[in-house]
C-alpha cells in the first residue's frame, strides 16, 4: 500500500534550521516503521539519518516520534495507525539533534551514571550461591524489562522544565538496585535520591507510563521508591 | 588522532565486556564498539545460559561436556568443551553475585529449564540446565557487565566502526576506527587486541541477527592473516517467526511448547522419538525442510506451528514474557489462544576466528599465536559448538573465553613492549575512505547486499550441494566484482550510513565467499553442514576442521586442523 512519509531533516553541518523532507513508498501493513525508514534510506535518499539495531524492541536503538507520539521504529507496524497512511517522523524530544532523527543521548546516560547503576553485594564470596527470594526477583521484574531506549526521560514534561532532574529511566534504575535484596548499600541509595533534583522531581504525570514500550509501570515504582525513602527518613 | 592504551577491545558485548571486567583497572583499556554498549546483540539472547547447578534436578558437568560434544557432532575440541562445561557453574554464582536478576526456585536459587539437546545420564532424557532471566536472559546480563565495567571505570569508545587491525613485524598492535559522529579516522594502539564483535547474520535474508551483525571481526582479522574455522557450519533456528525471522526462543520448546505440520501432527516424535521437540535445533530445522517438502508446511507453505496454548497463561506470562510480546506485536497472533507461524532463521555462527582455549588467535594447525591479537565469543572459534552449538552454550561461550582471554592478556601485559606504530597507520583506510566518497561507480550497497542475501539464502542454507554452492561462489565473484564500482551518494561525515553500509557489505561479501567455499569442500554432512550430494557423516575423511586462509587473489586457501577428541570417541548421532 501507498505511504507517504514526512521526515524531520536536520544536519547542523549544512542546515541553517531543521526542514522536513516528504517521500513516497510501498509498504506492507506489516512492515516496521523501521523498514519503512530502511526502504527510504535504500531506495531514496542514502542521506537519511537514524540508529536501529535489533529491529525487535530489544537493544533500545531507536526511539522517535511517529506522528507526533514517542514509539520504537520497530515495533510499530504501519497497519497499527489509522493516519491514512500519512505518517510524520521526528526525533525524540527534549535531547539535542546531532542529525536527522538521531539525538545526543549523552545527558541521559549521564543521569543513569549518578544512581549507582550496579549492584554493592552483601556477600563477599563471588563463587558462593547468592540466594534471593523468588518474591524479591518478581518485585524488581518491571525493572528489568527497561532496555534503555530513553522514551520515558524523553517524554517527561517535567524533565523539560527541569533539566537538573534525574528522570524516570534513571530512577527506574535506582528502583532496580534499592530493592534488590542482594544490594548492601540501600539507605545510601535512598538518601542520594531523596531531593527535588531525585524522586521528588517526579510529581506523578504517569507521562513515562504512558510511552514506555516495554510497558513498565515506571511511575509505580517510582511510587514505591517515595514510599522507601519517607520510612527510610523516620528511621533515622 | 594517535590513542594510546595497552588493551583495545573491540566489541561490547558479552565477550568483550566479560574480559573488559576481568582487566579493570590492572591494565590501561578501551572498549570500541560500533553501536552504543548496551544495544550489543547479546542483548537479543532471550532462553538460558547453561551449567550443571543441579538445582531442580540432578546435574553434572560431565553430563553438560557429554550433550556438547555430541551437539556438535563430534567436531569441538574436547579439551575446550570441557573447560566449558566445568567453568559454567563458577560463571553462573560470578554472574548472580554480579547482580544478574535471574528467575528463582522456591528456595530461592537460581531456577532452570530444559533446552534442546541437554540431556540427564549421557542421553537418557532432557534434563533442566538453562539457568535463565524470563526470555531476556542476554539483556540483563549485557546491563549487568555494562555497569560492573562504569563501575570500574572502563573507557567506552561508543559508535566507532573498526576499519583495520595494525599489524607491525608479525605482531597486532593496535586498531584503526572510524568515528560515526565525525567521520574521523583514530588510531587505537596497543600491546594487545582482542576482538568481540560476534556474528554475521546479515550474510543471509532470513537471521535472527541485528543490523549490526555483520561479522566485522572475522572479515578484519581473516585480511590480517589470522585463519578463519569451521565457517561451513552456521546455524539455522528452527523458530523464527514467519518472515521476519525474529526469534522465538527454544525456552517456549523447553517449557513444553510443540511444533506442528498442516495436519496438526507432532511431527517430531516421528523423528526423534525420545527428545521431539528438544532434539538440537539443526535436527529440527532440518525436519522442518523435509515436511515443508512432503507438503506438510501450513497452508502448504514454508512455515509451521509452534504451539504453547497448552501452557497457560501463568508460564506464558512469566516465564516466556518477551517471546510472546514478540508474537503479539509482530506476528499479529496471541500465543495463550493461538500457534506461532515460525520458520528456520540464520541465528550463528559456530565458525570463526580460529582460536586457542585462552583467547589468543592463531595461524596454523599447531596452534602457533598471532602476537599482540585475541578474539572470544561469537566472532571466534575455539572451538566448542563443533559442527552444531546447543542452545544456551553461547552465552556461557561468551562468559567463559571471554574471562579467560581477558585473564591472559593480562598476564601478558606487564611483560610486552608496546609496539612501534609502522608510519601511518591510517593511510590505507583514509585512501580507502576517499576513493569511495569520490568514486563516480553506478553500484550502491542496497542491491549488492539484497541479492547476496537472497543467494546464500538459496544456496548456502540447510541443505547445499556441489551445483548450488557453486552456484552460490558464482554470484559472490559477480557481486565482488561490482562492488568495486560502488559510489557513496552521502558525502557529508556525520552518521553516514551509506559509507558505513558499504564497508559491511565488503566484510559480508568476505565471509560469504569462505563459508560457500569451506562448504563446498567439506564433502560429508555433519551438524548443521548437511550436503545432499554426502549425506553421511565421513570421519574418516573429515573429522578435521577446516580452517581458511586470505589469499587477495586465490581466494580462501584452505587446510585443516586435527579434532581434539579425549572422553568420548564420536558415535553414530542419536535423540
Amino acid at each position: 500500500m501507498h505511504c507517504h512519509f514526512t521526515v524531520y531533516r536536520y544536519d547542523p553541518a549544512a542546515d541553517e534550521k531543521p526542514c522536513y523532507q516528504e517521500y513516497e513508498i510501498d509498504a506492507e501493513p506489516t512492515d516496521k516503521i523501521l523498514d519503512c525508514l530502511n526502504k527510504i534510506r535504500w531506495e531514496q535518499d542514502p542521506t537519511l539519518a537514524f540508529r536501529s539495531s535489533c529491529a525487535h524492541g530489544i537493544c533500545g536503538s531507536d526511539a522517535l516520534m511517529i506522528n507526533g507520539r514517542i514509539e520504537l521504529a520497530c515495533q510499530k507496524l504501519v497497519r497499527d495507525f489509522k493516519s491514512g497512511n500519512n505518517f510524520v517522523i521526528e526525533p525524540l524530544p527534549l535531547f539535542e539533534g546531532v542529525k536527522d532523527l538521531i539525538v545526543d543521548l549523552e545527558p541521559f546516560f549521564e543521569k543513569y551514571r549518578q544512581v549507582q547503576p550496579y549492584l554493592i553485594p552483601g556477600q563477599n564470596d563471588s563463587n558462593k550461591e547468592f540466594i534471593q527470594e523468588s518474591e524479591n526477583q518478581e518485585f524488581i521484574e518491571p525493572a528489568l524489562r527497561c532496555i534503555l531506549c530513553a522514551s520515558c526521560t524523553a517524554g517527561c514534561p517535567i524533565n523539560r522544565a527541569h533539566p537538573a532532574y534525574l528522570g524516570p529511566a534513571a530512577l527506574l534504575r535506582a528502583f532496580r538496585y534499592i530493592f534488590d535484596s542482594r544490594d548492601s548499600i540501600t539507605e545510601q541509595r535512598l538518601e542520594k535520591i531523596d531531593s527535588d533534583d531525585g524522586v521528588w522531581g517526579c510529581k506523578t504525570m504517569w507521562w513515562c507510563t504512558e510511552v514506555c514500550p516495554k510497558e513498565i509501570p515506571i511511575t509505580k515504582c517510582l511510587g514505591q521508591i517515595k514510599r522507601a525513602v519517607k520510612q527510610n527518613a523516620k528511621k533515622e | 588522532m594517535v590513542h594510546p592504551y595497552d588493551v583495545i577491545i573491540v566489541g561490547a558485548g558479552l565477550a568483550g565486556l566479560r574480559a573488559a571486567v576481568e582487566i579493570g583497572k590492572d591494565a590501561h583499556v578501551a572498549v570500541l564498539t560500533k553501536v552504543f554498549a548496551t544495544r550489543s546483540h547479546s542483548g537479543a539472547a532471550q532462553g538460558g545460559i547453561g551449567a550443571a547447578l543441579g538445582n531442580e534436578e540432578e546435574d553434572h558437568c560431565e553430563w553438560h561436556m557429554f550433550d556438547t560434544v555430541k551437539g556438535s557432532d563430534y567436531l569441538g575440541d574436547q579439551d575446550a568443551i570441557e573447560i566449558l562445561a566445568n567453568d559454567a557453574p563458577r560463571a553462573i554464582y560470578e554472574l548472580e553475585n554480579l547482580g544478574v536478576p535471574f528467575n528463582r526456585t522456591a528456595e530461592g536459587k537460581i531456577a532452570q529449564r530444559a533446552f534442546g539437546g541437554h540431556t540427564r545420564n549421557f542421553g537418557e532424557a532432557p534434563v533442566k540446565r538453562a539457568c535463565y532471566a524470563a526470555t531476556r536472559t542476554g539483556r540483563v546480563i549485557l546491563d549487568t557487565l555494562w555497569e560492573q565495567g562504569l563501575r570500574r571505570g572502563i573507557e567506552f569508545f561508543d559508535e566507532f566502526q573498526m576499519l583495520s587491525l595494525v599489524v607491525h613485524d608479525g605482531q597486532c598492535c593496535g586498531v584503526v576506527a572510524y568515528e560515526l559522529s565525525t567521520g574521523k579516522l583514530h588510531v587505537f594502539k596497543s600491546k594487545a587486541v582482542m576482538l568481540a564483535t560476534g556474528g554475521a547474520g546479515k550474510i543471509y535474508k532470513t537471521t535472527s541477527n541485528a543490523f549490526a551483525s555483520t561479522g566485522d571481526g572475522m572479515a578484519i582479522a581473516y585480511r590480517s592473516g589470522a585463519p578463519l574455522e569451521d565457517m561451513e557450519f552456521v546455524q539455522f533456528h528452527p523458530t523464527g517467526i514467519y518472515k521476519l525471522g525474529i526469534l522465538i526462543s527454544e525456552a517456549a520448546r523447553g517449557e513444553g511448547g510443540i511444533l506442528l505440520n498442516n495436519e496438526g501432527e507432532r511431527f517430531m516424535e516421528r523423528y526423534a522419538p525420545v527428545f521431539k521437540d528438544l532434539a538440537p535445533g539443526d535436527m529440527i530445522s532440518r525436519c522442518m525442510l523435509e515436511e515443508m517438502r512432503a507438503g506438510r508446511g501450513i497452508d502448504g507453505q514454508d512455515y509451521f506451528h509452534l504451539d504453547l496454548t497448552h501452557l497457560g497463561e501463568d508460564v506464558i506470562d512469566k516465564k516466556l514474557a518477551e517471546i510472546t510480546s514478540f508474537a503479539r506485536t509482530y506476528a499479529g497472533v496471541d500465543p495463550i489462544k493461538e500457534p506461532i507461524p515460525v520458520q528456520p532463521t540464520c541465528h550463528y555462527m559456530m565458525g570463526g576466528i580460529a582460536t586457542d582455549a585462552d583467547g589468543h588467535v592463531i595461524v596454523d594447525a599447531k596452534n602457533t599465536a598471532f602476537a599482540g591479537l585475541y578474539a572470544a565469543g561469537e566472532c571466534a572459534c575455539v572451538s566448542v559448538h563443533g559442527a552444531n552449538r546447543l542452545g544456551c552454550n553461547a552465552l556461557l561461550d561468551t562468559l567463559v573465553f571471554g574471562r579467560r582471554a581477558g585473564i591472559a592478556i593480562k598476564a601478558f601485559i606487564p611483560s610486552a613492549t608496546r609496539p612501534k606504530l609502522p608510519a601511518r597507520p591510517e593511510k590505507k583506510d583514509a585512501d580507502m575512505i576517499k576513493d569511495l566518497m569520490n568514486s563516480s561507480g553506478k553500484e550502491s550497497s542496497g542491491p549488492i547486499r539484497a541479492e547476496l542475501q537472497d543467494s546464500m539464502m538459496e544456496h548456502v542454507s540447510v541443505f547445499r550441494q556441489n551445483d548450488s554452492l557453486n552456484t552460490a561462489l558464482k554470484k559472490i565473484a559477480q557481486l565482488k566484482k561490482r562492488y568495486q564500482d560502488l559510489s557513496i551518494q552521502d558525502k557529508g561525515s556525520c552518521f553516514n550510513r551509506d559509507l558505513l553500509d558499504a564497508i559491511e557489505l565488503g566484510h559480508l561479501l568476505d565471509l560469504a565467499e569462505v563459508i560457500t567455499r569451506s562448504a563446498l569442500n567439506r564433502e560429508e554432512s555433519r551438524g548443521a553442514h548437511s550436503r545432499e550430494d554426502f549425506p553421511e557423516r565421513d570421519d574418516k575423511k573429515f573429522l578435521v576442521h577446516t580452517m581458511a586462509r586470505h589469499d587477495a587473489d586465490k581466494g580462501p586457501q584452505i587446510f585443516t586442523k586435527p579434532v581434539t577428541i579425549t572422553k568420548f570417541e564420536p558415535k553414530e548421532r542419536k535423540y
